[in-house]
Parts: C-alpha cells; sequence; structure tokens
C-alpha cells in the first residue's frame, strides 16, 4: 500500500504542471499543461514516462484539470488526439468552458502569428472537449469502485479547484494554482479538513507575503484615476480572462461611484465573449459577486464598449483593455508603439512578465527610456507605468495556513522556482513538522499510504464504546491534609471521562474479522467463561492507644475488633497506602479499601479459609484484612500486601 | 439500525409531492413538506365587484341565509358558493400527530418540496437541519416569496383577519358548504381539516432560507459522523433529486418523482442509486393518473419483453430511449400552435402553467414560433419573481440538461429569453399594474403569469378580462379539477388547453429500473404493488400505505469498521481451541466519520502498560491442575468435602497445596479461587490454571 508521485512538469520550475500520482495501484494525472518558454519537446510533459508502450488509456484510470490556464490544460488536446489516450477525464464546469477558449488562442498564435507547425487542430480541441466530465464543486465521483474523487473551490482563476482523490483509506489532495484571500470577484480557497497522506502544493509565492490587497487596487484606481483626468489614455495589457474581468470590475465600479464619463474599451473579441461565460458562471465568483447577481450581473459592465481600432489615435482619454498581457506582440504591443510617447498617457503591467518580452523590459525601465523592439524599431518611452502587484497566487502565509489546516502526512512542493521551494520545505518540516519533498521533473517520490482493515462490529461492542466511561477520584487524604496552598489546587473530586473502545476481535478464515463486546463472547464462542481470583487473609500489627483498661485486662484478643474500630482501621489503612504508594488510585468505600481490582476489608472471620498461614498469637493486638484480586493485577496486589504487612496502624 | 418508514402523504403529482417521515438508526428524517396548492379552488378569486352581496348573505343566523345555504348544498356548484374570505393553505395533516422538535433533518427534493418549509421553521423547538439542493433552494425561494407577494393582494381586499379564526371555518358554516368543496376541505375521510393555515409571512420565509443548508450537485454532506447524505438529479425539475444515505449499517435511497430524459434538467442519475439496503420508492405518478388499466397491460408486457438475461447496458438503454422526451416536445409544439392560430384569430393568450422547465420552454418556443410566424405580439411575463427567476435560470448549468450545457460550452446563453429580453421580444413586470405594462399594453397578446391554481396572481385578472372572449386561450395544467377551477369565470367563453406533462417514472420503466437498482429491500406503495406486482425476485418488498408506520428490519446486525494497521500490528493472537478460529484483544479509540467507524490508535496506547483483565475461558479438570502443578515442583492434593467448613454446592472442588507452602485453590464451575500467601506460588498456579483454560 503505498503512493507514488511522479512529477512530469512543474517540478522546480512554472510552467507544464503534470503530476502523475499512484494511489493504491490506481493511476491519476493532475494536470497536463505546457510550457511557455519552450517552442521543443521540451513544452510537453515526458509521457513516455507513463507507458513505454504508449498504451496511456490503461495506464492512467482518470485525469483531472485543475484549471484553464495553457500551463495547466495546454497539452490536453494534444495527449488525448495525438497520444491517444481515452480514459476519463475530469474539470468543473467554467474549466470545460473556458479552456477551448484559451487552447484556440494559442493555437491561433502559434500557428497564424509565429507560422509554427501546429500541435494540434481546432477540431482536436473540440473533439477532446467532448470527453471531458464536468463536475461541480464538492461533488464526490466515483471514478470506479475504487476511486473516488472531489472539486473543492481554489480562487486563482473561475473555475479553479483543488482536487481531492481516494483510493480505499489513502486520499490526497492536488490543490492546482490557488489564492487564500478573496479578489473582487473570485472568492478564497476553500476546502475541507480531511484525513490525508499527501498534500501536492503549487508554491509560486513561496518565500513571499503580501500586504492588503486593497492597498493595491486604491493605488491603481488612483493611478489610472489622474491619467484619465489629465486627458491622458490608459493602456492595460492581460489575458483576456481572468484579469481582465477583475480589473474591470475594479474599474466599473469606482467609474459609478465617481460618476467618470471616459469610455473603457476592451479590444479583443476574445474578452467580450469571455464575459458572457462569466455571466452565466457567476455561482463561480465571489459571495458578495453572487448576492447582487439578481439585480445587476456584476460582469454586465455598463461603462465597457467594443473598440474600434480607429479610436486609438482619437482625441480624448479613455482605458483600453488589449491582449496579450506582457506586450509580447499581438494588438497591445501595436497600442504600446502608438501612446507610449507621450507622457500624460498610462500603461499597466501585469505582476508577472516573462524574460525578453516588453512587458519585461519596462518592469526594469525608468522613464523616459527608449525600448528596442526589433533590429529596425524602436519606442521613445515617455508615458507612465504603473505594475499591478496583486496576484492570484497564494502567498507563503496562504500555503502555511493550508498546509496547516490539512495537516497531511506529507507535503510535495510543485509550480515554483527551486531556492525558494527548498526555504518553504525547511519551514513545513520544521514548524508543521511534516515531511516535504519539491522533486525534480521526471523524479518519482515513494511514500507510505493509510491502510486499515476492514471487520465488522457489533452493536453491543460500538454501544460501550460510544457510552461515558466516567471515573472519579479524590485526591489522597495526605495531599488534602496539608494546609494551606495545595487545597487550593485539587479540587475535591476529579471526572475522567477516557472512552476506550476495547473489543474482542475474532478471526475467522474467508470473513471480514468480527469486533464484539467481551460480554457475547461466551454465546459466540459457545464457552462458559471462568474467573481466576486471587485471595489472602493476613495479619497486621496495630497498637491501641486508647486508655481502655478492662479491655487490656481481659485479653491481647483481637478477634473480636468494633465495628467503628474496623472502619478506624480500614480509614487509615487507605491513608497510609495513598501515602506509601501515591502512584496508584486508591478508594474507600463501604468497609473495603479498593486498588483496581485488589479490595481489602477487614476479616473477622476465625476460620478464613483464605488464612493459609497459621493462626498463631500475637504480643500486640492484630488485625486481619482479607484481600482478594484478580489475577491481572497480581503485581499491584503483592506490593500492597508487602506494604500492608509493614504497617504500624494506630487507634487513638 | 431500525428502520421506521410513515408515509404522511401520497401528494398529488408534481406539484404536491409525497411526503415521509423516515427513522435511521436513531434520527428521524422528512422528506419534503409540500403545500396542497390545489386546495385554493374552494375560494373564490378577487372579487371584481365589491363585496356588498356577500355582506348581504352574511348576517348570522337567519332563517333566510339557513335556506341559501340548503339551497347551496342541493344544487349544481356556482362561483358564489365558493369561499369568499382569505384563503388559507392546505399542509400536511399529518405531520401534526409528530413532535417536530424531534425531527432531525428535512431532506427537500424539489422546488415544490419546500413550500410548507417556513411552517416548520417559524416553530421554535424545530431545530433540524435542512437539505436543498442549491438550484431547488433557490427556486423554491421564488415560489414562495412569490405566494406571498400574490396573497398579498388577496390580504388587501379582506382586511385583516378575524381573531378566533375566519368565518368558513366554524363548524356550522362547513356543514352547509356544498360537497365538492367539503371534499376538499375536509378530504375525503373528514379528518383533513387540522392542515389548513394562513399564508406565512416574508420575514418566516427569509428565516426558513436562513436555516437551509443548500448543496452542490452530487455534495455528500455528513450528518452527526453518521449519515453520508447526498442528493443526484431526478430530472422532474431544475434542481429536484433523488436522496442517497449511506449510514454505517447499509445504505438507503429515497426515490422521489423521476424523468429518465428531460429536455431541460439533467437527466435522472440513477445509475449511483444502485445497491441500497433499503429503496424508498416514493414516485406515485401512475397512481396519479386516471388510466390505471392501461398501465396493467402495458407494464405486464414489457415484464415479459425484458427476460432475466438482459445485459444491464441494454436496459439502461431502453429506459434511457427518447420516446418520453419526444412526446414532450410535442406537446409543446401543439401548445404552441394554439396560441399561435389564438393570436392570429386576434385573441390573447394565457399561459397559466406553474411548472418551471416546462413554461420556460413553452416561452421559448412560442416567442421563436411568432417572431418567425412575423407576428408583431408582445409577449408579457408578470410575477413578482419574473426577473429573477428568469435570471437564476441562466446561471445554474450544473443542473442542467447537456443539450443546455453545450449552450454554455459553445459560449450561448443557457436559454434564449436572455436574448428574447434583449430584443425586447419578451417583457418582464414585476406585477400588473406596473407603469410600464400599462404603456405597453396592447391586445392581442401573449401573457406568462401564475399561478396555476386560478385563484391568486396576476392570472386572475386576466381571465376575468378575456373570460368572454371565444378567440382567447387559456393554457393550463392537468392536474387541477377544470370545472371547479374555472367555475369564477363561467360564462367561459375562452377556449382552454389542457395538457398532462410528465412527471414520474411511468409505469412500464418501474420493472427495468428496479432490476438495474438491485435494491436488497424495497418500499413500495400499497396502491401500486397492486399494479406492478412483484418487482424481482432478489428484492424483498414491503408495502405502505399512507399514514401508517411500516417496521423494516434492519438491513444488517453489524457495522463496518476499519481498524487502523498500527494497531492491528499490535493484536496479539489467540487460540481457543476452534479450528480456523482466532481471538484477539483489541483497545482503541472509536470514531465515527463520514458514515464510517475508525478504530484508532490512541496518542499513549503504544507507551501505556496498563494490563487489561483477562478473559479466560473453559473448565479447570481438577486432576489436570494437580498434574500441571506437579510439573512446576508444586505438590497438591485434593481435599476432602469434609473439610470445608462452609456449605457449598457439590460442583466444588478443592485442592490443598502442601509445598513449597501452603495454599488452597477452589475451583468450581466458572470460578477459581486461590488462597495463598507467597507470591511466587501464586505466580505458578496462575500460570498452570492458565495452561488449562483458553486466555483471551
Amino acid at each position: 500500500m503505498a503512493i507514488e508521485c511522479l512529477v512530469l512538469g512543474a517540478g522546480q520550475e512554472v510552467g507544464k504542471s503534470c503530476v502523475v500520482v499512484t494511489i493504491n495501484g490506481k493511476r491519476i494525472m493532475f494536470d497536463c499543461g505546457m510550457h511557455m518558454g519552450h517552442l521543443d519537446h521540451n513544452r510537453y510533459p515526458d509521457f513516455s514516462l507513463i507507458s513505454k508502450s504508449g498504451d496511456f488509456s490503461n495506464a492512467l484510470s482518470c485525469i483531472i484539470i485543475t484549471h484553464f490556464h495553457l500551463d495547466h490544460i495546454g497539452a490536453l488536446p494534444y495527449f488525448t488526439e495525438v497520444c491517444g489516450y481515452r480514459g476519463p477525464i475530469y474539470m468543473t464546469y467554467p474549466t470545460k468552458a473556458l479552456g477551448p477558449l484559451m487552447l484556440e488562442d494559442y493555437r491561433k498564435v502559434m500557428v497564424d502569428r509565429r507560422g509554427e507547425e501546429e500541435q494540434f487542430s481546432s477540431q482536436h480541441i473540440a473533439d477532446c472537449m467532448k470527453k471531458v466530465t464536468a463536475v461541480d464543486l464538492k461533488q464526490t465521483i466515483q471514478v470506479d469502485k475504487d476511486l473516488q474523487i472531489r472539486a473543492y473551490y481554489a480562487g486563482h482563476v473561475i473555475g479553479a479547484a483543488m482536487f481531492y482523490a481516494k483510493v480505499g483509506d489513502a486520499a490526497i489532495v492536488y490543490t492546482g494554482d490557488y489564492n487564500m484571500t478573496p479578489d473582487r470577484h473570485l472568492g478564497a480557497a476553500q476546502i475541507d479538513r480531511l484525513p490525508l497522506d499527501l498534500v501536492i502544493t503549487e508554491s509560486t509565492y513561496a518565500t513571499t507575503f503580501r500586504d492588503s490587497k486593497y492597498a493595491k487596487e486604491r493605488e491603481f484606481l488612483k493611478a489610472v484615476h489622474n491619467c484619465v483626468a489629465g486627458g491622458g489614455k490608459v493602456l492595460i495589457p492581460t489575458f483576456a480572462l481572468g484579469r481582465a474581468q477583475e480589473l474591470c470590475m475594479l474599474l466599473d465600479d469606482y467609474w459609478k461611484r465617481m460618476n467618470i464619463k471616459a469610455p473603457i474599451y476592451f479590444s479583443a473579441g476574445l474578452t467580450i465573449q469571455a464575459n458572457m461565460y462569466y455571466k452565466m458562471l457567476i455561482n463561480w465568483t465571489s459571495q458578495k459577486v453572487k448576492e447582487a447577481y439578481a439585480t445587476h450581473n456584476a460582469f454586465d459592465f455598463k461603462n465597457v464598449c467594443n473598440f474600434d481600432r480607429s479610436i486609438i489615435n482619437a482625441p480624448g482619454p479613455c482605458v483600453l483593455f488589449a491582449t496579450p498581457g506582457m506586450i509580447s506582440g499581438g494588438f497591445s504591443l501595436e497600442v504600446f508603439k502608438q501612446w507610449a510617447p507621450y507622457e500624460a498617457n498610462l500603461i499597466t503591467l501585469p505582476g508577472y512578465c516573462v524574460a525578453g518580452t516588453i512587458g519585461h523590459k519596462l518592469m526594469s525601465a525608468k522613464t523616459p527610456t527608449t525600448i528596442r523592439l526589433d533590429e529596425g524599431t524602436q519606442v521613445d518611452v515617455r508615458c507612465q507605468i504603473h505594475q499591478l502587484s496583486f496576484s492570484p497566487h497564494t502567498d507563503a502565509k496562504g500555503i502555511m495556513d493550508l498546509i496547516k489546516f490539512l495537516s497531511p502526512k506529507n507535503v510535495i512542493l510543485v509550480h515554483g522556482e527551486k531556492p525558494k521551494m527548498a526555504v518553504l520545505k525547511e519551514r513545513v518540516q520544521s514548524e508543521l513538522k511534516i515531511e516535504c519533498f519539491f522533486p525534480a521533473n521526471n523524479e518519482t517520490v515513494r511514500l507510505p499510504s493509510s491502510h486499515s482493515i476492514k471487520a465488522l462490529a457489533t452493536d453491543e461492542f460500538l454501544k460501550s464504546s460510544l457510552n461515558p466511561n466516567f471515573k472519579f477520584l479524590r485526591p489522597s487524604i495526605v495531599e488534602n491534609s496539608s494546609p494551606g496552598a495545595g487545597d487550593m489546587r485539587t479540587p475535591p473530586l476529579q471526572v475522567f471521562d477516557d472512552r476506550i473502545a476495547e473489543a474482542v476481535l475474532l478471526m475467522q478464515k474467508n470473513e471480514y474479522p468480527k469486533a464484539v463486546h467481551q460480554k457475547e463472547l461466551e454465546k459466540l464462542l459457545s464457552e462458559q467463561s471462568h474467573s481466576v481470583t486471587f485471595s489472602h487473609c493476613f495479619p497486621v500489627v496495630y497498637n491501641d492507644s486508647r486508655n481502655r483498661t478492662e479491655d487490656s485486662a481481659s485479653s491481647n484478643n483481637t478477634k473480636m475488633t468494633s465495628d467503628l474500630d474496623e472502619r478506624l482501621l480500614l480509614h487509615q489503612l487507605s491513608a497510609l497506602l495513598s501515602d506509601k504508594c501515591n502512584n496508584l488510585t486508591i478508594q474507600a468505600c463501604e468497609g473495603k479499601v479498593q486498588v483496581e481490582s485488589f479490595t481489602a476489608s477487614v476479616c473477622s472471620r476465625d476460620n478464613c479459609p483464605h488464612r493459609t498461614t497459621s493462626t498463631s498469637s500475637y504480643e500486640t493486638k492484630v488485625v486481619y484484612f482479607c484481600c482478594n484480586w484478580s489475577a491481572s493485577d497480581d503485581e499491584i496486589a503483592w506490593k500492597i500486601i508487602l506494604t500492608m504487612k509493614d504497617l504500624s496502624l494506630c487507634i487513638s | 439500525m431500525l428502520l421506521l418508514q410513515t408515509c404522511l402523504s401520497e401528494g398529488k403529482g408534481y406539484h404536491f409531492p409525497a411526503c415521509h417521515i423516515l427513522c435511521v438508526s436513531g434520527f428521524r428524517i422528512l422528506f419534503d413538506f409540500p403545500l396542497d396548492l390545489s386546495a385554493l379552488t374552494v375560494f373564490s378569486p378577487i372579487p371584481i365587484e365589491p363585496l356588498t352581496k356577500y355582506h348581504e348573505e352574511k348576517c348570522p343566523e337567519s332563517f333566510e341565509s339557513t335556506q341559501i345555504k340548503r339551497r347551496k348544498i342541493e344544487k349544481s356548484l356556482v362561483a358564489d358558493d365558493l369561499i369568499h374570505a382569505e384563503p388559507y393553505f392546505k399542509t400536511i395533516k399529518n405531520l401534526q400527530s409528530w413532535n417536530i422538535s424531534f425531527i432531525d433533518i428535512v431532506l427537500i427534493s424539489s422546488p415544490m418540496g419546500m413550500l410548507g418549509l417556513p411552517f416548520l421553521t417559524r416553530n421554535k423547538g424545530f431545530t433540524a437541519k435542512i437539505y436543498v439542493t442549491d438550484a431547488a433552494a433557490r427556486l423554491g425561494q421564488l415560489m414562495m416569496e412569490d405566494l406571498v407577494a400574490m396573497h398579498k393582494e388577496l390580504r388587501l381586499v379582506y382586511g385583516p383577519g378575524q381573531s378566533g379564526g375566519p368565518q368558513w371555518m366554524k363548524w356550522n358554516e362547513l356543514e352547509f358548504l356544498p360537497v365538492e368543496l367539503k371534499e376538499v376541505i375536509l378530504g375525503k375521510d373528514g379528518t383533513d381539516f387540522g392542515g389548513w393555515m394562513p399564508l406565512y409571512s416574508a420575514d418566516d420565509v427569509k428565516e426558513c432560507l436562513h436555516n437551509v443548508r443548500s448543496l452542490k450537485y452530487g455534495e455528500e454532506v455528513c450528518y452527526n459522523g453518521t449519515l453520508l447524505i447526498k442528493g443526484l438529479s431526478s430530472g422532474l425539475e431544475i434542481g429536484s433529486c433523488n436522496w442517497s444515505i449511506t449510514t454505517p449499517k447499509g445504505k438507503i435511497v429515497y426515490l422521489s418523482s423521476s424523468i429518465f430524459t428531460s429536455e431541460i434538467c439533467m437527466n435522472f442519475d440513477f445509475l449511483p442509486l444502485q445497491g441500497s439496503d433499503v429503496f424508498l420508492y416514493s414516485d406515485f405518478t401512475i397512481t396519479n393518473k386516471g388510466n390505471i388499466e392501461d398501465d396493467i397491460g402495458s407494464s405486464s408486457l414489457v415484464a415479459d419483453d425484458s427476460s432475466e438475461n438482459d445485459e444491464i447496458g441494454v436496459v439502461v438503454n431502453s429506459l434511457a430511449n427518447t420516446a418520453e422526451s419526444t412526446e414532450e416536445t410535442e406537446k409543446l409544439s401543439f401548445l404552441c400552435s394554439c396560441a399561435l392560430d389564438s393570436v392570429k384569430s386576434g385573441g390573447s393568450v394565457l399561459v397559466a402553467i406553474g411548472r418551471i422547465g416546462i413554461m420556460i420552454q413553452l416561452l421559448e418556443q412560442i416567442a421563436v414560433l411568432l417572431e418567425s410566424s412575423d407576428l408583431e405580439v408582445p409577449i408579457f411575463v408578470i410575477s413578482s419573481v419574473a426577473e429573477e427567476l428568469l435570471a437564476v435560470s441562466n446561471i445554474i448549468p450544473e443542473w442542467l440538461s447537456k443539450q443546455r450545457q453545450d449552450r454554455l460550452y459553445s459560449g450561448q446563453p443557457l436559454f434564449a429569453h436572455v436574448e428574447l429580453l434583449k430584443r425586447k421580444r419578451v417583457h418582464l413586470f414585476p406585477e400588473i399594474h406596473s407603469c410600464s405594462l400599462l404603456k405597453m399594453w396592447q391586445e392581442p397578446c401573449v401573457i406568462f403569469c401564475p399561478h396555476w391554481s386560478l385563484r391568486i396572481g396576476p392570472a386572475v385578472h386576466f381571465l376575468q378580462r378575456w373570460c368572454g372572449d371565444p378567440n382567447s386561450l387559456l393554457v393550463m395544467e392537468e392536474g387541477v379539477d377544470p370545472n371547479l377551477s374555472l367555475l369564477p369565470f363561467n360564462p367561459m367563453e375562452m377556449k382552454v388547453v389542457q395538457c398532462s406533462f410528465l412527471s414520474g417514472i411511468a409505469s412500464t420503466k418501474i420493472k427495468p429500473l428496479m432490476k438495474i437498482l438491485q435494491p436488497t429491500c424495497v418500499l413500495f406503495p400499497e396502491k401500486m404493488g397492486k399494479i406492478i406486482g412483484n418487482l424481482n425476485q432478489s428484492s424483498s418488498m414491503i408495502y405502505y400505505s399512507e399514514n401508517q408506520t411500516v417496521l423494516v428490519p434492519k438491513p444488517k446486525s453489524v457495522s463496518e469498521l476499519n481498524i487502523a494497521v498500527e494497531l492491528a500490528s499490535l493484536l496479539q493472537c489467540a487460540n481457543i481451541g476452534k479450528e480456523d478460529l482466532t481471538v484477539a484483544r483489541l483497545k482503541g479509540e472509536l470514531s465515527v466519520e463520514r458514515g464510517q467507524y475508525h478504530l484508532l490508535m490512541q496518542k499513549e496506547q503504544a507507551l501505556s502498560s496498563q494490563k487489561r483483565p483477562l478473559l479466560y475461558f473453559g473448565r479447570v479438570d481438577i486432576n489436570l491442575l494437580e498434574e500441571a502443578l506437579k510439573k512446576m515442583g508444586v505438590i497438591a492434593a485434593a481435599t476432602p468435602e469434609a473439610m470445608d467448613t462452609s456449605p457449598r454446592s457439590e460442583n466444588v472442588h478443592m485442592l490443598q497445596v502442601l509445598e513449597p507452602v501452603k495454599a488452597l485453590i477452589e475451583v468450581t464451575e466458572s470460578e477459581t479461587v486461590v488462597s495463598t500467601s507467597d507470591e511466587f506460588l501464586a505466580a505458578r498456579i496462575s500460570e498452570a490454571v492458565r495452561n488449562i483454560l483458553y486466555v483471551v
């Protein structure tokens, strides 16, 4: 019984997320992404490691895609249509709806703009998506007899989910990308506390701590407002899905509040089309957005209009959303060339830009500056530049919080930078005492998995273990008698309720073991139960310091101790025993002293059968204590007897 | 698990689902709590003329009025016979014999099934957890809010209610009611009277929803660690579901009215209901139809058809065939063509259909048809919740049919009404008096409005306006008695189309379905048992009828238990002289989680050295013991009875140990008592005894 985790992508890097986890023989592929930084075979995960023969349909139980970003879904059409995987694929409704848009957009960029040979066609994308089973959050899906999966809200982008997978007793969670704080349109990640063997988490910001988002948002709005108020144009290069909607909601709301009239444009049809999806998928956004839907669907942007190419150089202020986000080409680059040379204009940059893009160059630049586009052209940049610093990824605190909340037996970090992951691993191990790994691509981590033995339980047993099991302890008299502070600390009575399930397990060949209560055993085994007890009756010397002359005169015979004397002696016995054996719980009640099954009581019978030693006469007064105990308390019993024999009791 | 099932109400089709109480593992579960809105027909709709006529009649106890009343009983029913008072609502009267504060869980299987909930939740003692699918909760909320809004209009007419209950509820009034009304008010057996309640308030609805825990599609929710509850689509309406309840002792399935293939909502998801231990069949559809005779014929026919050798896959396909949905589609197109005819002849169309899915489909199709026929006829949807209802329908793709979901994937709105609204083909108004409606008003027009009972809501006003127009058309549902429901609008010149829609499992499909689901024990309505006969050999059948408690035998006597491996590795097995059987003591921490028991290692258990008392089985043979002791160097001899001083039973054996130290061993059938002063001797004797007995 084990878990094997083969990291095919996003091991010690960001890009082409793909982890194949084998749980008790079931193999699940989490995410099937592509790497945007590679153009060769390295852009896809090395699928040959899953199956040498290429029979992926039998090698995998299912594929789970966490969200629609290309580094999580990009290789899926290739894997299903070109590599020939035919098994089940699961993703949330929004991912199934928006994933193809992302894939198609990417395909177009690759083929139409860069003129590359296409890895998969539009038809491939459509065929691939037909095989996908869409799931709702928290919907529990039985993939097959043994494998159960469930999606949890992850924030990040619309439809992003963490996935729980369980096979037998072993269970894991794969987080995908997630956000632990809510943003304008999405809620924070949310998951149940589950018994887990492993959590595989992203670690993009493994060492970063971010402060309030609202301050950042205010900064952004102020920058945009200032620019528009001064008659400038604002260029917001973004991806079509996710960030564009978030920022647009922010602006739309601000426009309404501040009564700003400057138009907001969306450059690409993609973003407008995406809004249509967002409107239908509003249940997947944050609580606040959802609640307002009846009167106003938050994705019905009132101030947004379609962009026309002629507007680029039209006078007057405006805000323009344009793709791609890192100004690596396309429309955002075209507009950038036009608007960058003017001081009144503003360009916002996303939080993360890949090296080599214009966005990346601008991040480190100080205006005014000159940016070289290629050999022939360069652009004078005089406009203002504002870098957005909010991210849909969780920060280090969020990762730690999630791991702490889930408290799995093991953690694997993926989707991050190696040095930062190493730091986080140390923190997880030292602060949370959880084993942590961050394998590189194509490495495998093997872990043991939880396993339990299936048995049956009778009602009698279950009832007995669910009933309260009270134990009342009176702190020993000696402690009580010591005056002062001691009395304050120890309550007069301590109550314990340790519920321990005790059963007898019957194991028979070819049958499930059966846990029964010991009371039922006699009947089930058809054997009579037998008790084995020990008894010992022995004299203890005591001293009667009372001046009862008539007594002493009569005899030193001890047989006839009075009732009162018996009680006094027992009381004294319990007190002295508590003193001498303070690790034992001594109870005195109803004419006997009891420790576990051991009981001692004053014996007044002359011919007690348990008195094996011959009765000889004693110099001093003696009292006989008759003790009995069951075999299990043998050790304690003899210890107490030894102590008792040494005692010197005294009636005063 | 002791299972007790009581059917509180068999219901009346789509709008009034059945209601049950089930006691499982000590928890009481209530399934659905609907209102019988068809009973509203005993009330008069909002009066057009002033109430004077009615009040005149009211002079109490005069000879004349009694005469009028007597006449009422004798002659056939007229509009004036209806009760002119603020309507009361008919709830499930059988719940009144239960203490509602003892209900632990309420499971709602459709929006209609929650219409009575505010009556429960407004009680202080009511603390049950209510589970409803998110889509059903939203639609149910809108239906309740609409009910309250429509009722407000009547409240304004009749003014505040009298103290001591309304006049019509007095026995001497009831006595003189026409027999048709009496039957609705008192029920067939005259006991329904207790179920009538004045409607809840908007605040009651709000508080009710506050107490509802809404579930996502197929979400498993755990109650008290013991019950794992899951709702799966039933196909009847958006958000409606069947319930699967997993307990440590088996699985229980509650099957509400279900439709295999639906045009609008997610199909009946029946495969996960397979292999239940107890199956509560609560789809009364076939008993609600008149033509039981036909059903018998066809069902026996199918029973022959599906031979035992049929592959499950074949049966599944036959269940999911589209014949039913094609029939439904045809019905809709027929209704559309009727509407078109009316409009063409200058009449208006009033669609008073309460089924949300059907209503939305008709709206789409009529709009498309009118557009394609180049008719500039406006379509109005008039309801206090029209806007929200249509908005909600467009944001719950998770609960819709495959066809609708495909619209999402292709970027189209889920329903055409989004486009129709945008293009101003369809107009929404919250109420009939909306200013913008008056401005836009034109006839002929097509109006969609509640309520299907034709007693409350905007529909009443339109009926009063058009009932004399032979060109106009009323589209209504089957299920209400048309004579009674149209009574206030007589003489009715309007054309009326009453259409029945599929609202459950057809009798021909019951047997194949049960064949796939293979439940161990089926709770089946007695009424239907006569029609269907025995379902299949592998399931045991228990028949139930309304307001009768049925005791279901325990499906399993033992629960499943998962023992942690760490704990199992500590087991010390003992042989007890039986072949193949070994016994071990087990100790741990019992927890119940997600419907399963787990025995876990206690934190201090590994360290604790505390011994548990051993359990001994068998008998001590005195001779064997003597022998065993001898091997250990202990010399013992049986003592004659005479030595014994105390009176004992005859089966006592005494063994006197002489060496090394004196001791006495007393053996009976069930007990061995060793008396000795020597610890080492005691240990040796103990060992000897243990070797003779089986020790666990």
